[in-house]
């Protein structure tokens, strides 16, 4: 089972003016994997996310071609009806703040049990009975206590596991976690990314991991995708990418990671920031910000290539073994 | 265990509020201009009558001995005697009470009724019909001063189409054309708070969950924003309650209805002052129950208030 996302390319439209927020995204999840999807704020994570989820309002939101294919099916070809049965059963996701993320007046236990009668077709008991093992599974110990918890009563990392266990009570294919622990410190950020990467073991979910934090990302994945003003500028496995990074890019982000062995140094920061939407470079998107920019990086968009085998990029001076 | 304790708390606020609310009554009573004992009198009365009535009334013994009566009086709800009738106070009001009451009622259920599907329709189908419709009502709402209403509703349905009585309070028939000049205003209110609370939150994040949960549309806005949307819905539907009790003066004057309005509006002609005195207390006693009444639904509503 794969969850791919094909030259998925969407726009913001209100008034006059549109933004690009998609241009042509492509990757895919397998099922049992962590896939990463890395990139500054603005770059279009989210929006791929919510794309993918059909959370996006329309209008504003445009989808202008693409496809995202879920168990060999174009989700995007659905009517809202069907796409609502897969949507919490066969692909669901997580938010970066649980405290917003779930309603403050209903208990745990219906938030978690609503799913499972909804999409399962389990009556009250059942759904009881099986939003209690959920939450054995997230590590959320107390039972029938946390499922009569409204959300307040519980704590930061708790709301987080909660939400966990409203996503993958229907046992999902895939799970689409949007910075997970973006709002938590960092003890608890650890806690979340071990139940993550159990939950992927266990349930054999492929999981779609959305972050900015490249050492998160770095603990978690398998395959990383970075994207760059709403396209994936370099993929490839977790340990390939940190070792030979070939877009700029990405050289740069890996070089801008604090770490414990350059204290005294500078921080290295990428000059500039992410542009617009509504107003992305001709050529290649990152050329104002690269180093490396020669002319033909203003006028020609580089094509995603496979300079490596397995390993993507688009850059007009990637270099690899000639794939 | 937790709400019992939250219901104690509550309850002894709202005995604090009347202990303050009848003391305030007390002193702005006595801090007016005017001894009342002269106004009731008259202006031919002697200086033995006049001093008489103070006895009757109980202004002739110090501020404080006074107070501390005031206040005996209060914890046994004795309100003493209305000058005009020589009955109990509390008796008067307890006869005039019921019919009031349930005037208020009934308005504001009609208020609810209306104003709160409506409010709902117009959020979720915003600009829609629905939501035209809406705008439309809760404009006349506002607008539409309520006893002018009144008297048209009773020139319509009274007069020209003779379907409800033009007199008389034996029936719910009777009261029926009041109510709705009561609860128009009020369902005006609710209805824009409704709208604006449901619009509110419909657009907070819980409902992203609830979409990426797969919930129809219907559970997303009855099982999860609507329960959320009405705690502040159901705290100004109280307090519009409230209103509806000094409302039904004016309606009552409308409708010739025998209620409390028309009995304080009376005390008030006549100068009988333990009455008045005694009709401010008991609506401000009515309100504060009001109040607590609200907060107890508001805390079913919203598990945060129970903790505070």
């Amino acid at each position: 089972m794969e969850l791919i996302v094909k030259n998925l390319d969407l726009s913001f439209v209100s008034g006059g003016s549109e933004a690009h927020a998609l241009r042509g995204i492509d990757f895919s999840v397998k099922e049992g994997e962590i896939h990463s999807l890395v990139g500054e704020s603005g770059s279009g994570k989210t929006v791929t996310s919510t794309a993918i989820m059909r959370l996006l309002l329309s209008p504003p939101a445009r989808i202008n071609s693409g496809e995202i294919i879920l168990d060999g099916i174009n989700t995007l070809k659905m009517q809202e009806k069907e796409h609502r049965k897969i949507r919490g059963k066969k692909i669901a996701m997580i938010f970066q703040e649980p405290s917003k993320y779930l309603n403050p007046t209903l208990k745990i236990g219906k938030q978690i049990t609503e799913s499972l009668i909804l999409h399962l077709g389990m009556d009250k008991k059942e759904a009881v009975l099986r939003a209690l093992a959920i939450l054995e599974t997230v590590g959320l110990g107390g039972g029938k206590r946390v499922l009569n918890s409204y959300p307040h009563e519980l704590s930061g990392g708790m709301k987080q596991r909660a939400m966990i266990a409203i996503a993958i009570s229907c046992n999902p294919d895939f799970l689409i976690a949007d910075e997970p622990t973006t709002a938590l410190d960092v003890t608890l950020q650890l806690q979340i990314l071990e139940l993550i990467l159990s939950l992927k073991e266990k349930l054999s979910m492929g999981i779609l991991f959305i972050s900015h934090d490249l050492r998160v990302v770095h603990d978690i994945s398998d395959r990383i995708s970075v994207i760059y003003a709403g396209k994936i500028v370099e993929g490839t496995s977790k340990n390939e990418l940190f070792s030979n990074p070939l877009h700029p890019y990405t050289q740069l982000l890996l070089k801008s990671i604090p770490d414990a062995e350059k204290r005294g140094t500078r921080l290295t920061t990428i000059p500039g920031k992410v542009p617009d939407a509504e107003n992305i470079p001709t050529g290649c998107a990152f050329h104002p910000r690269c180093p490396k920019a020669q002319d033909i990086c203003r006028e020609k968009e580089p094509e995603m290539k496979e300079y490596i085998k397995g390993h993507f990029s688009a850059c007009h001076f990637s270099q690899g073994e000639g794939f | 265990m937790e709400f019992i304790l939250f219901l104690l708390r509550r309850f002894t606020r709202l005995l604090l509020t009347i202990l303050i609310i009848s003391t305030i009554i007390f002193f702005v009573i006595r801090v007016i201009p005017g001894d009342p004992a002269l106004v009731v009198a008259g202006i031919d009365a002697s200086d033995e009558e006049i001093q008489a009535i103070r006895v009757k009334l109980g202004t002739d013994a110090p501020v404080a001995v006074q107070y501390i009566n005031w206040m005996k009086d209060m914890v046994k709800l004795d309100f003493g005697k209305s000058l005009t009738s020589n009955q109990p106070v509390l008796k008067i009001i307890r006869q005039r009470f019921s019919l009031t009451f349930t005037l208020a009622i009934l308005g504001i259920l009609l208020g609810v009724i209306i104003a709160i599907p409506l409010g709902v329709l117009s959020a979720v189908h915003r600009w829609s019909l629905w939501d035209y419709f809406g705008m439309v009502f809760s404009q006349l709402g506002m607008a539409v001063p309520s006893f002018w209403l009144g008297i048209i509703l009773l020139l319509i349905f009274s007069v020209k189409f003779p379907i409800f009585p033009l007199f008389g309070s034996d029936s719910l028939k009777n009261l029926v054309l009041p109510a709705i000049a009561l609860g128009f205003a009020r369902a005006a209110v609710i209805l824009r708070l409704t709208r604006a609370s449901m619009v509110d939150e419909l657009s907070k994040e819980y409902i992203i969950t609830a979409r990426a949960k797969g919930l129809t549309e219907k559970m997303i806005h009855y099982r999860h924003a609507l329960k959320n949307a009405l705690i502040p819905v159901v705290t100004v539907t109280g307090i519009q309650f409230g209103y509806m009790l000094g409302g039904a003066i004016i309606i009552e004057q409308v409708f010739s209805l025998p209620g409390l309005g028309r009995l304080f509006l009376y005390a008030i002609y006549q100068r009988d002052f333990p009455l008045i005195q005694g009709g401010v207390v008991f609506i401000a006693i009515i309100f504060s129950l009001t109040n607590f009444i609200v907060d107890i639904f508001y805390s079913i509503l919203n598990p945060k208030i129970r903790l505070s």
